[in-house]
C-alpha cells in the first residue's frame, strides 16, 4: 500500500509538528510581556491549528483558519497596538496587590481546566458513527451553506456589516469629542 | 495502539483544545491591558473550533455540520475583534490607557 519507505511515520511527525506549532504559539501569546510578541504567537498558533485542521480531513478550513486569523484577525490587532499604547505596564510603578500567590492561583484555575477535560476526552470511549451520510468536501459545505444554513449565511453577513458600522462608529465618536 | 496513527484519533486534539483552552483562561486572568485578553479570548476561540473539527470528524455522521459551525465561529470572531479594538481604541482616547486597572471611572 504504502510507496513510499517510512511515509506512516513521515506522516505523524508532521502531526506532532502541527501540535508542537500549535502549542508554541499558545505558550508565547500567553506568557511574552510585549503585545507584539503575543500576536505573533496567536498566529503561530493559527498556523499549528490549520495543520490540526488539514490532518481533520478538511482543507478548506485550514485555508480559511490562516486566511481570516493570520490575514484579517492578527493584523487587524497589529493595527490596534499601533494606535494604543499596549505594553504591560513596568513593575516598578504597578505593584500587584499578590505577588506571589496570584500567578499560583492563575495557574492552578488553568491547570485544572487543563487537566479536567484532557482527562475527561482521554477517558470517553468515542465511537465512530454509524452510518456516514456526508463526507465533508468543499461541495457539500457549499451545498449546506445555500441550502439548509442560507439563513445563517445570510445572517452572519448582516453581523459583520453591523459590525464594521459599529467600530467605525464608535472609534470616530472619541475623535469629535476632543 | 500504533503510535504512527496518533493523528486518526480524537484524543490528541481534544487535548490540544484543552490545553488552548486553559491557556486562554490563565491568558484571560493574568494580562493586563485590554488587548493582552482579546488575544486570550481568541485562544479560547481556536480551542472551540478545534474541538468542533475534532468531534465532527470522528463522531458526527454529517462531515460538513462541524466545518460550518468553525465558518461561522470565524466570522462571529472577525466581528468580535472589529468591535472590541475600536472599543479598546476610544477607550485609549478617553484614558490616555488600556491598563484595565486604570480604567476605573463610569460616566453617569
Amino acid at each position: 500500500m504504502n510507496t513510499f519507505p517510512f511515509s506512516d511515520w513521515i506522516v505523524a511527525a508532521i502531526f506532532v509538528l502541527c501540535i508542537a506549532v500549535t502549542v508554541t504559539g499558545a505558550l508565547i501569546a500567553a506568557f511574552t510581556k510585549r503585545i507584539i510578541r503575543s500576536v505573533s504567537g496567536l498566529a503561530v498558533c493559527c498556523l499549528g491549528l490549520a495543520g490540526l485542521f488539514y490532518f481533520l480531513n478538511s482543507p478548506f478550513l485550514a485555508l480559511m483558519e490562516i486566511l481570516i486569523y493570520i490575514g484579517a484577525v492578527c493584523v487587524t490587532v497589529v493595527f490596534g497596538i499601533m494606535l494604543t499604547e499596549p505594553d504591560e505596564p513596568a513593575p516598578e510603578n504597578f505593584k500587584r496587590p499578590f505577588p506571589v500567590i496570584s500567578p499560583l492561583i492563575s495557574l492552578a484555575i488553568g491547570g485544572a481546566v487543563f487537566v479536567g477535560i484532557a482527562w475527561l476526552s482521554f477517558k470517553q470511549a468515542w465511537t465512530a458513527p454509524a452510518t456516514v451520510t456526508n463526507d465533508g468536501s468543499i461541495e457539500s459545505i457549499g451545498k449546506a451553506l445555500l441550502t439548509t444554513y442560507s439563513v445563517p449565511f445570510e445572517l452572519i453577513s448582516l453581523v459583520l456589516l453591523v459590525a464594521i458600522l459599529g467600530a467605525l462608529v464608535i472609534a470616530r465618536s472619541g475623535r469629535t469629542k476632543e | 495502539m500504533n503510535p504512527a496513527q496518533l493523528y486518526s484519533q480524537p484524543a490528541p486534539y481534544l487535548i490540544v483544545a484543552a490545553f488552548l483552552l486553559a491557556i486562554g483562561i490563565f491568558g484571560l486572568i493574568r494580562r493586563r491591558t485590554l488587548i493582552g485578553m482579546l488575544i486570550s479570548g481568541e485562544l479560547i476561540f481556536a480551542a472551540a473550533s478545534l474541538n468542533f473539527m475534532a468531534l465532527n470528524h470522528f463522531t458526527a455522521p454529517d462531515k460538513s455540520v462541524g466545518q460550518i459551525a468553525v465558518l461561522f465561529i470565524m466570522g462571529i470572531a472577525a466581528a468580535e475583534v472589529a468591535i472590541a479594538l475600536s472599543i479598546i481604541i476610544a477607550v485609549y482616547r478617553n484614558y490616555r490607557s488600556i491598563v484595565s486597572k486604570e480604567l476605573n471611572q463610569l460616566k453617569g
